[in-house]
């Protein structure tokens, strides 16, 4: 207890917490406590808001919701196979190529190819890519993207139209303009989350690596993609799980027709798109069944999420025990 | 390999040190190998490039579109009717500025709550890994249904569209950005700082208000910039949560914040699927407007975000 007094003492700058400061101590950490319970509790709520909503139409239309094509309004019938095919196309597609991209600008940013100065300039360009609002996107690729792709389009059409994937002409909107777009819009993902991939790989083994007389190709592709292989894949499937749930660009690029078509110059339907498209004027059914088909792509991407970020921390844990 | 018959003097460099067994060390460009690292490079310039064609392209397409329509009046007036010449967006930009406000009033301090509890209470505690990640779980959310549950929560329950639905729904946006981003702030923050705040006597909470959260200011307003540029920039949330309105939230002396509100995203998505070349021009005046908004935000936050621990 001298002590405790002696510290209280005038002149002295430390002095043990009033009655006062332990309450506020108690309240704050209390309040931060539930602040962290928040964040479960909105998961929680959003899966029980959007699951309770979707509730009768998962009633009346069950199973056959998910297999059957037709969307009509007025007779009632409701299926969104077309809408899950499109969104898993323009997805695949969009990750092949913007995952390419995506990894080799995170190769290029962290490999040594470039002087520092250089480097932010692509860094802050790829971040710029991740800022442009997804409408604005949408607008561009109306007015750019498909005039740019149409000509190309349709000559592959006339050539190689025998083939289902170019059985169609590019008449306007379409699959692959939105996909080309989407992947514009997943790039700046890859490319962030393989920097961290490759970043993780210890820096002895690219000295290593380098110490062998290996060439900068063969040290990449070599040592640092198989090294950081989990990773890179973790950043796919992430960017992949952005795909899937990415609404703007694709309700304005892809045509919005309730199709199943293999053809990329079709027009055609994602589950957010129409969302988007149906939901500002349905009627009581139809919201009933938007919000069945809401819970299905929240279902798709919360695992397709899950499942990116499971690998992350795979990945990382790995690296850690190097 | 050795050859016995010849001395090393009728050999030429090359095979001379092969003789030794000495590795040669020039560098020699035209091997395979070595060719295949320069194809290598060069491929890795060219899809770099391509890469950043889309931004110029998009900046290119704002200034000339976007700019050749950008006026005082386009600032400040309301979208024009079918038909009408004229018109602007100044709603849609004020719509914009509320809705993001009201997302940042939620979002933020009980962002900051909860990453509190992660970097500091309690990093390794079961509540913080699960609260860490539901918070990366709800980064993946696709914004619509974000929307979505606005609607079912707020719109359905109130029965109107309105600012405050929108702004809710731009809030679950934002929260796991904010948490995320605090939570590495609070992490950089020096032990030795904190254990010198400890050992004066201060209590837990005094030493997250007085040393942790005041050093790692930057940090965090670094996130809470970034996530209100991504928060402005969403249309999908708003879409049939804030609805669309011709008509300024503020009238006169009468408030409408709870009837349907203009948002720049929502304006450029409507405009764009309209035929009147007018109403295209405005989208693409809009979306400069949004852009500069979003990149200033984004600079902001960059210039802030160098002052970091």
């Amino acid at each position: 207890m001298r002590a405790l007094e002696d510290a209280r003492a005038p002149g002295s700058i430390a002095s043990p917490p009033s009655p006062w400061d332990t309450l506020a101590d108690g309240v704050f950490r209390r309040l931060a406590q539930a602040g962290a319970w928040l964040i479960l509790l909105l998961l929680g709520f959003i899966l029980w808001e959007i699951g309770a909503k979707a509730g009768p139409g998962i009633r009346d239309y069950g199973v056959s919701f998910l297999t059957s094509t037709t969307w009509d309004v007025g007779r009632e019938q409701f299926g969104i196979l077309p809408a899950i095919w499109g969104t898993l196309y323009s997805s695949i597609l969009a990750l092949v190529i913007g995952g390419f991209f995506g990894v080799v600008m995170a190769i290029f940013l962290t490999q040594d190819f470039l002087p520092p100065r250089v480097a932010q300039v692509f860094r802050t360009t790829v971040e710029l890519l991740a800022a442009i609002p997804s409408v604005v996107y949408g607008l561009w690729g109306i007015w750019v993207v498909v005039p740019a792709i149409r000509p190309l389009a349709n000559w592959l059409h006339e050539v190689l139209g025998w083939l289902p994937f170019f059985g169609t002409t590019l008449s306007g909107p379409g699959l692959l303009p939105a996909a080309v777009v989407l992947a514009i819009m997943i790039l700046p993902t890859v490319a962030a989350v393989s920097q961290d991939a490759l970043r993780l790989v210890p820096y002895r083994v690219k000295e290593a690596a380098y110490g062998m007389g290996a060439t900068r190709c063969e040290a990449i592709l070599k040592v640092m993609l198989p090294s950081a292989a989990t990773g890179v894949f973790g950043a796919l499937v992430l960017g992949f799980g952005r795909a899937l749930g990415e609404t703007m660009a694709l309700a304005m690029l892809i045509g919005n027709s309730n199709q199943l078509t293999l053809s990329l110059f079709s027009p055609a339907n994602t589950l957010a798109a129409l969302l988007a498209l149906n939901f500002p004027e349905a009627g009581r059914r139809e919201t009933e069944v938007l919000m069945y088909a809401a819970l299905v792509l929240l279902a798709i991407t919360l695992v397709v999420n899950v499942a990116g970020e499971a690998i992350m921390a795979y990945a990382s844990r790995q690296a850690g025990r190097k | 390999v050795s050859r016995p018959s010849i001395g090393l003097a009728d050999l030429d460099a090359t095979d001379r040190t092969a003789a030794v067994g000495v590795p040669r060390l020039q560098r020699a460009p035209f091997e395979p190998r070595a060719l295949r690292n320069t194809a290598l490079t060069l491929g890795a310039w060219v899809a770099a490039i391509i890469a950043g064609v889309p931004l110029v392209s998009v900046l290119y397409m704002l200034i000339v579109r976007g700019g050749s329509r950008l006026s005082w009046e386009a600032l400040t007036e309301l979208p024009p009717a079918g038909f009408e010449m004229g018109g602007g967006f100044g709603n849609a930009i004020v719509g914009t500025l509320v809705m993001v406000g009201m997302a940042a009033l939620i979002s933020v301090p009980l962002g900051i709550l909860c990453a509190v509890f992660l970097a500091e209470l309690g990093p390794d505690k079961k509540l913080a890994n699960a609260a860490r990640f539901g918070a990366k779980t709800l980064t993946g959310l696709p914004s619509i249904l974000a929307g979505v549950f606005a609607y079912a929560a707020v719109v359905l329950v109130t029965g109107t569209y309105s600012a405050p639905a929108g702004g809710i729904a731009l809030a679950v946006l934002m929260l796991p950005t904010v948490v995320l981003t605090a939570e590495e702030a609070m992490k950089m923050v020096p032990r030795i700082t904190k254990d010198a705040a400890y050992g004066m006597g201060c209590t837990r909470s005094q030493v997250i208000w007085k040393v942790v959260l005041p050093t790692a200011l930057p940090g965090i307003l670094t996130g809470v910039m970034l996530a209100v540029a991504r928060a402005a920039g969403e249309t999908a949330p708003l879409l049939f949560t804030a609805l669309f309105s011709s008509y300024w939230l503020i009238d006169g002396s009468q408030v409408a914040l709870m009837a349907p509100t203009a948002s720049l995203a929502v304006l450029i998505y409507n405009f764009s699927g309209m035929p009147f070349e007018n109403q295209i021009e405005l989208g693409w005046a809009a979306s400069l407007v949004l852009v500069m908004i979003v990149l200033i935000v984004n600079v902001v936050s960059r210039l802030i975000g160098q002052h970091k621990v």
